[in-house]
């Protein structure tokens, strides 16, 4: 090989390392993105409980995004986990773990536990075995839950909690301390994810999600890695419930709900699948709308969900969904664009 | 020689009909094979049972002595039998370069790494440029594979199946629905690999399986009606009647004499 060639290919494999880096580097509006949500701790203070509620939703829609987004996995039934989270935490609780970290630890090492058994199950099937599936599961549950009084309290809900201080503080009627537990649990699970669908691991999902037959005809475990994103993604679902278990310290039936089920997806379609921000923005949108809503037509605020659920489908949620994300980025002059694709 | 791949007695049912019937193939180490036969031989079929998408009825597959036959596809593919498709099989989503990459880092056996980025993989990146840069690929990297045209598609479904470099490789209808222009990229492709991989080529092209193979096996009704050298098979009369069409009885008149 003459010397020309040497460089040549050097000179392109450098170009390879620099795109792949771009793929994975952070861009500006990820970190205006995590700073506003740290500054609104200190802006918006009696909006503690909302952006709280909003910081759980948005990690409970980024775990479906992990299974859905990334892997192509649809789930009917994602409360399961959410709620399996919720009343781990809250059971533990009340029998003596006060420790928040430790409770938030307990109930996502139980649930992975809970989501690689079930993962067995959506390992074949079309989307809509899939879909009946994940649905059913998520009835079990619910019903278990409603049934076992002695350990859940049924349709009373879980009551006797008493959480201790977080790492000193004590958690306050406002939900500052809430929103701060919240807000940096998702920040930290947020990363972690980020780093996990940029990794070997990551793209061998997005290619069983493309076309499993190809992606096992290169080599890829699909089965394996199919149980491994599913018990993560179930993992960071109950980081969700127990987050929302913990800040609220109370927890019902409502967590394993089959609306907290349809809601998450909504959330997801909302802000769109395969960037992992869709998620959090789908959380953020769906909220606020529920917010501003719930205060003009308290009775009909899901009319107008719908109504944009409808409108979004059909005009095309890429377009319509990722339309904050694109104006902010041609305000900044940069190309649309997203990270995972 | 060593063998390195092998079928015996391969049987595959589906309810009454036969689909293939008693087929016994050795491919030497470093063959260049071709699989031959009309349109509903079983030449598919066959391929199935080959990758472990099919599991047979009865018989069995050894790759390179070790007894395949109830292995996972992608546990085949682990130990060096790789495919390709017909039609092209790839990641829509995904561009050439995480294609390549993800191929590099399941053969590295790195696929299950959830932590380190593959840019920031010196021996991944290392591989994948070499690929692309074989298949002219480079150019297009960091693009959708959805967006790209049908030769470039064509190209990277090859590459896709190099990059695991087999130990034996399966080419099915590799240069199906090339343009004339882009076909050599493609068979020189295939002629650069090394010459200890083990190459089976599934064609209906007879310019290209004259070209490539040294030897051809005919699978007519799921069953092997003849194998031999390329030269061999050309001049069978029965050949030439199942699979180029000719009259049987024509052809044998007509070449009764040489055989007689």
């Amino acid at each position: 090989m003459s010397n020309n060639e040497t460089s040549d290919i050097q000179a392109f494999r450098n170009q390879a390392a620099r795109l792949h880096r771009r793929l994975s580097h952070w861009r500006l509006l990820e970190g205006i993105f995590w700073l506003a949500l740290a500054a609104s701790w200190f802006l918006l203070p009696s909006r503690h409980m909302l952006i709280n509620e909003i910081a759980v939703l948005g990690l409970f829609a980024l775990s479906l995004d992990l299974i859905l987004g990334y892997a192509g996995i649809i789930s009917l039934g994602h409360a399961a986990f959410f709620g399996f989270g919720a009343y781990a935490a809250g059971i533990i609780t009340k029998y003596g773990v006060t420790d928040p970290l430790a409770g938030l630890v307990i109930a996502v090492a139980l649930t992975a536990v809970l989501g690689f058994a079930t993962s067995f199950l959506v390992l074949r099937g079309s989307d809509l075995t899939r879909l009946m599936v994940t649905l059913g599961v998520n009835l079990i549950l619910y019903e278990i839950a409603n049934q076992v009084t002695w350990l859940t309290g049924g349709a009373d809900g879980l009551e006797g909690m008493n959480l201790g201080p977080l790492l000193g503080f004590d958690f306050d009627i406002y939900g500052a301390v809430a929103q701060a537990y919240s807000s940096v649990v998702l920040f930290v699970l947020f990363l972690i994810a980020r780093r996990v669908v940029h990794s070997p691991f990551g793209w061998s999902l997005r290619a069983i999600r493309d076309n499993p037959l190809r992606a096992a005809a290169i080599g890829v475990p699909v089965n394996r890695r199919l149980i491994a994103v599913y018990t993560l993604s179930a993992a960071y679902a109950a980081a969700a419930g127990a987050l929302l278990a913990q800040t609220t310290q109370f927890a019902s039936l409502d967590v394993l709900a089959f609306h907290r089920s349809a809601d998450v997806l909504l959330m997801l379609t909302i802000g769109g699948t395969g960037y992992l921000y869709g998620g959090l923005i789908g959380a953020l949108a769906f909220d606020v709308m529920h917010d501003i809503l719930s205060d003009i037509t308290p009775q009909y605020w899901e009319f107008w969900i719908g109504l944009l659920l409808v409108t979004m489908v059909l005009v095309g949620r890429e377009r319509l969904g990722r339309l904050p994300v694109l104006l902010a980025e041609r305000l900044l002059g940069r190309k649309p664009g997203h990270a995972a694709e | 020689m060593t063998v390195a791949l092998e079928t015996s007695s391969l049987v595959k049912t589906f309810g009454g009909l036969t689909a293939t019937n008693d087929v016994s193939i050795r491919l030497e180490q470093g063959d260049r094979h071709a699989l031959i036969g009309p349109n509903g031989a079983g030449k598919t079929t066959l391929i199935n049972l080959l990758t472990g998408v099919l599991r047979p009825t009865s018989g069995r597959i050894t790759l390179e002595g070790r007894d395949i036959t109830g292995m996972k596809p992608d546990r085949r593919v682990r130990l060096g039998l790789v495919r390709t498709f017909q039609i092209n099989q790839l990641f829509g989503a995904m561009t050439p370069f995480e294609t390549i990459g993800m191929a590099v880092a399941e053969r590295q056996g790195r696929g299950h790494e959830f932590w380190r980025g593959v840019g920031h993989e010196a021996q991944i990146i290392d591989d994948i440029v070499e690929i692309l840069d074989r298949f002219r690929l480079t150019d297009v990297m960091g693009e959708r594979t959805a967006s790209l045209p049908y030769g470039k598609q064509r190209l990277l479904e090859i590459a896709a199946a190099i990059a695991c470099r087999p130990r034996v490789l399966l080419l099915d209808e590799p240069a199906a629905g090339v343009p004339e222009g882009e076909r050599e990229d493609i068979l020189d492709a295939v002629a650069a690999l090394p010459a200890e991989v083990t190459v089976l080529l599934i064609e209906h092209d007879m310019d290209l399986v004259f070209r490539f193979a040294r030897r051809i096996s005919v699978l007519v009704n799921g069953t092997l009606l003849t194998e031999g050298s390329a030269a061999e098979v050309a001049r069978d009369p029965r050949v030439r009647a199942v699979y180029l069409g000719e009259s049987y009885q024509g052809d044998k008149a007509h070449q009764g004499g040489g055989h007689g």
